[in-house]
């Protein structure tokens, strides 16, 4: 038994320490934002946040998260920012087959939040660790610098 | 009415943004099992025994005997879906295990005993003599011209495996309703019916009894083809057998171990040049490594020596293209299918002419471009206009190309030393040769509801390249109706029309057009408030007749094309590049959305730079070594720059509103324009791609 913050709401898992979160948000809690592209730290399509930070949640025993706060897609879609973010990634096109964007999403929260006026080579570095295989990139960043130029006030 | 190239947000922004999408890994039924495969750990072997630990209760095991028909139809039917007496690659499956606890399901694979006798394996495209397929064609007086030949230069070239890497890996999910004897498949699939068929033979089943639907897909490049055919026996077969639902997911390391890639290839080329510099002859010998099982192979060769000669006009021309058989991983489709190796080799080739005569690219090329009206090297004409001077002229101005190639190819010195490559492509768009009309025989419905909204019903899928969105865009445009109004849900096989695969960029071009058809019928008998339904089946349009045996006649109905170019800037200490730019002009017709075709550059470029520089995928012993993201490396954020694209409008009668094939062009140019640039900048010729660090390295040595 361990306690977390999921969404914003206290929460317990039944499931071992050892765990991998991302199976504890997919099975335990069905939360299926977060998906599994590699299973080995290397694509961040399991990427959440934990305390602010971009986590790859399939690399991360559930007993990390103890105590701490985690923030998935579910617990961020029904924000401002993300509304923004949504009409932003829309205008530029930056999701194509979709199995990126919800690491992609909080990735770009997460430099948002550090950086509210990040510079291309900011935005860049901020996602590399997120792959993605149908858009080139461009496209992404362009959504992000465009949710950073309209967002006055949101981060 | 407004410009149907104005982009509109995508159909399925919303869903798939917010993470609402259902991908295959996110369906869940009631009572599913989890699986795991018992695969060949050796190359080439015969079976000679099988014992499984004992099973407990509610956990099964199937394999080939377990089917009505072990035999997989991927053109021909060579490939068993499990292997039975015989193993022909590593990792090729010979059982699968499923129960309702994966980690008990794996560890049962794990004590599950298979006995070999090893054979001999051939592992190798240069040791292979089995031949998967071959065709031959000539054009002109090849000898005679050889034989008069001011120069003759000969140069062979290869290229290694890329893999599709789309985000989300194969996945499957069966599910058997005993009552009313019917399969019901769920899966990420660009070909809903490929696998319907697949699953109907192997099964035993006819075409009432087997289901087919198309989960949210996250990417196939080519990789969801062929492939979900064989994961959707298997777990149909497991569903069977245990009475319960039954998923078939892969992980990564297994996905790209064993699933289909772009064949490594070999291509030897010889040019026979006159005193003026002109290619008067060319031989080209094209061999693919076609892995373990034909499959698709032959038909990526048909492409690949379609193009063998690039978007150039040679008088004289022996093209043979063979696909052989070694006991590694079957090879399948991927964006460009056969064409990315011959438009590598021809490109490069072409640079290195160029040097030879004292030419520059650019003018080397534009003695020999081809022009409307001319004869395609199959007795095939190019029947629509040919824009390569508007490309060439377009990308001139957006990059500066001719400027900085001068720049460059000045003496330099120091540690860091800039190149610029340009390439020109084409792409011959749907199926080669005449499988539209022959075999598939594409058809589409539009059914209006009471509420006037319209669906539209076809098998062709979106798997990311924004069919939904280019396919509702065109009924709205001919109905006049908010897009709002138009449905286009996955296909379903119980109620979708067989239309076709999404597959060689057809989707838009042949299938968009029947869905223009329709909508245009719809408008006609239009009554407010009444259910109504269009149908259009496709026709084809008056070509050269094509055939298959003499390898002669209109291989395509029309041709799409690009210019890339890519400058960098070459470290000579560690042999690592930089991209500086990157520029993209392409024809694809009519563009149906902006933003949607602007994707498909971006990731399409990007895949083309990733094959030419960085995606190196090799086989030792058989057996695929790099096989994760950490050893497989696909480009980053970091690996880009901003591209500049543009498009030309070249308007095609035989497409929607006027638009050609878009998806696959794309990739083609990226790797020679990469290459090109890297040639520049380090003063060498570079025959072989992946074109890595490690291989500019071993070239500056010597
Ligand atoms: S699935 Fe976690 S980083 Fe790829
Ligand atoms: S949109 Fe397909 S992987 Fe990013």
């Amino acid at each position: 038994m361990l306690d977390f913050i999921l969404n914003g709401k206290k929460c317990t898992s039944q499931l071992p320490p050892q765990s991998r979160l991302l199976d504890v948000l997919r099975e335990e809690f069905g939360l299926h934002a977060p998906k599994e592209g590699c299973g080995e730290g290397e694509c961040g399509a399991c990427a959440v946040l934990v305390d602010g930070m971009l986590w790859n949640s399939c690399i991360t025993p559930l007993a990390n998260v103890q105590g701490k706060s985690v923030l998935t897609l579910e617990g961020f879609r029904d924000t401002e920012k993300y509304k923004l973010l949504e009409q932003c990634f829309g205008e530029a096109g930056a999701v194509q087959c979709g199995f990126c964007t919800p690491g992609m999403i909080m990735a770009a929260e997460a430099l948002l939040r550090q950086k509210p006026h990040p510079q291309e080579a900011e935005i860049r570095e901020a996602i590399s660790g997120n792959l993605c295989r149908c858009t080139g990139y461009n496209m992404i960043i362009a959504a992000v610098r465009m949710a950073a130029e309209r967002g006055a006030g949101l981060w | 009415m407004e410009d149907i190239s104005k982009a509109v947000e995508r159909k399925d922004h919303r869903l798939k943004m917010s993470g609402r999408a259902e991908y295959t890994c996110d369906k869940r039924l009631e009572g599913m099992l989890y699986s795991a495969f018992v695969r060949s750990e050796i190359a080439h072997g015969r079976i000679l025994d099988i014992t499984l630990p004992d099973l407990p209760a509610g956990y099964v095991a199937v394999g080939g005997h377990d089917l009505y028909d072990n035999h997989l139809p991927v053109v021909t039917d060579e490939q068993p879906v499990f292997a039975v007496d015989e193993v022909c690659f590593v990792g090729e499956a010979i059982l699968l295990l499923a129960g309702p606890d994966l980690a008990t399901v794996r560890r049962l694979c794990r004590e599950t005993k298979v006995t070999y006798e090893e054979l001999p394996a051939v592992l190798t495209l240069d040791e292979a003599t089995e031949m998967a397929a071959h065709y031959h064609y000539r054009k002109g007086d090849v000898e005679a011209a050889f034989a008069q030949a001011a120069q003759v230069v000969e140069e062979t070239f290869t290229t290694g495996y890329q893999e599709q890497a789309y985000l989300e890996v194969q996945g499957m999910v069966a599910q058997w309703d005993a009552e009313n004897g019917k399969m019901h498949v769920f899966g990420s699939l660009q070909a809903p019916y490929y696998v319907k068929n697949a699953v109907m033979r192997v099964l035993g089943l006819d075409d009432e009894h087997v289901r087919v639907v198309q989960q949210v897909t996250g990417g196939g490049f080519g990789g969801k083809e062929d492939y979900p055919s064989l994961i959707a026996c298997q777990a149909a077969a497991a569903a069977k057998k245990a009475g319960a639902p039954v998923r078939v997911a892969y992980d990564r390391r297994e996905d790209m171990t064993v699933t289909t890639k772009r064949h490594p290839s070999r291509l030897h080329y010889a040019a026979a040049l006159d005193a003026q510099h002109r290619i008067i002859a060319l031989k080209a010998d094209i061999c693919l490594d076609a892995g373990a099982y034909p499959g698709l192979s032959g038909v990526v060769l048909q492409r690949s020596v379609n193009v063998a000669a690039g978007v150039y006009k040679i008088e004289h021309l022996d093209v043979d293209g063979r696909a052989v058989i070694t006991h590694t991983v079957p090879n399948g489709a991927f964006r460009g299918f056969g064409g990315p190796q011959s438009i590598f080799a021809m490109e490069s080739l072409m640079n290195h002419l160029a040097a030879k005569v004292g030419m520059t690219p650019l003018a080397f090329r534009q003695m020999h471009v081809v022009q409307q009206g001319d004869d395609t090297v199959t007795g095939g004409k190019f029947h629509q206009y040919v824009p390569i001077p508007d490309l060439l002229a377009k990308v001139e101005e957006m990059s500066a190309y001719s400027r900085k190639y001068a720049a460059y190819s000045q003496p330099q010195t120091g540690r860091y030393r800039r190149g610029i490559g340009l390439s020109l492509f084409l792409h011959g768009c749907g199926f080669t040769g005449s499988a539209e009309k022959d075999i598939l025989r594409a058809r589409v419905i539009l059914r209006k509801y009471a509420d006037d909204t319209v669906e539209i019903l076809a098998s062709n899928v979106d798997i990311g390249q924004g069919l939904k969105t280019t396919f509702s865009k065109i009924v709205a445009a001919v109905l006049d109706l908010p897009l709002e109004r138009i449905i286009c849900p996955n296909p379903d096989t119980d109620r979708v029309p067989d239309s076709g695969p999404t597959v060689a960029s057809r989707s838009l071009m042949i299938v968009g057009k029947l869905v223009e058809r329709a909508a245009r019928k719809l408008k006609a008998g239009w009554e407010s408030g009444k259910e109504q339904e269009a149908v259009a089946d496709y026709e084809a349009p008056e070509l050269i007749p094509w055939d298959m045996d003499k390898f002669s006649g209109d291989a395509y109905p029309a041709y799409s094309w690009g210019v890339n170019v890519v400058e960098l800037e070459e470290d000579r200490l560690t042999g690592m590049t930089k991209l500086l730019g990157v520029w993209g002009v392409f024809d694809v017709g009519k563009v149906i959305d902006n933003t949607v075709m602007l994707g498909q550059a971006e990731g399409g470029m990007l895949q083309g730079i990733g094959y030419g520089s960085m995606e190196k995928m090799e086989a030792a012993a058989g057996k695929i070594r790099q096989n994760s993201f950490t050893d497989y490396m696909i480009p980053t954020a970091m690996d880009t720059v901003p591209n500049q694209i543009a498009f030309i409008d070249n308007y095609y009668a035989d497409g929607p509103f006027g638009a050609k094939g878009a998806g696959e062009l794309t990739l083609l140019g990226g790797a020679p324009a990469y290459t090109a640039a890297v040639e520049q900048a380090a003063g060498k010729a570079y025959p072989n791609i992946p074109l890595t660090p490690e291989r500019i390295l071993a070239a500056e040595a010597k």
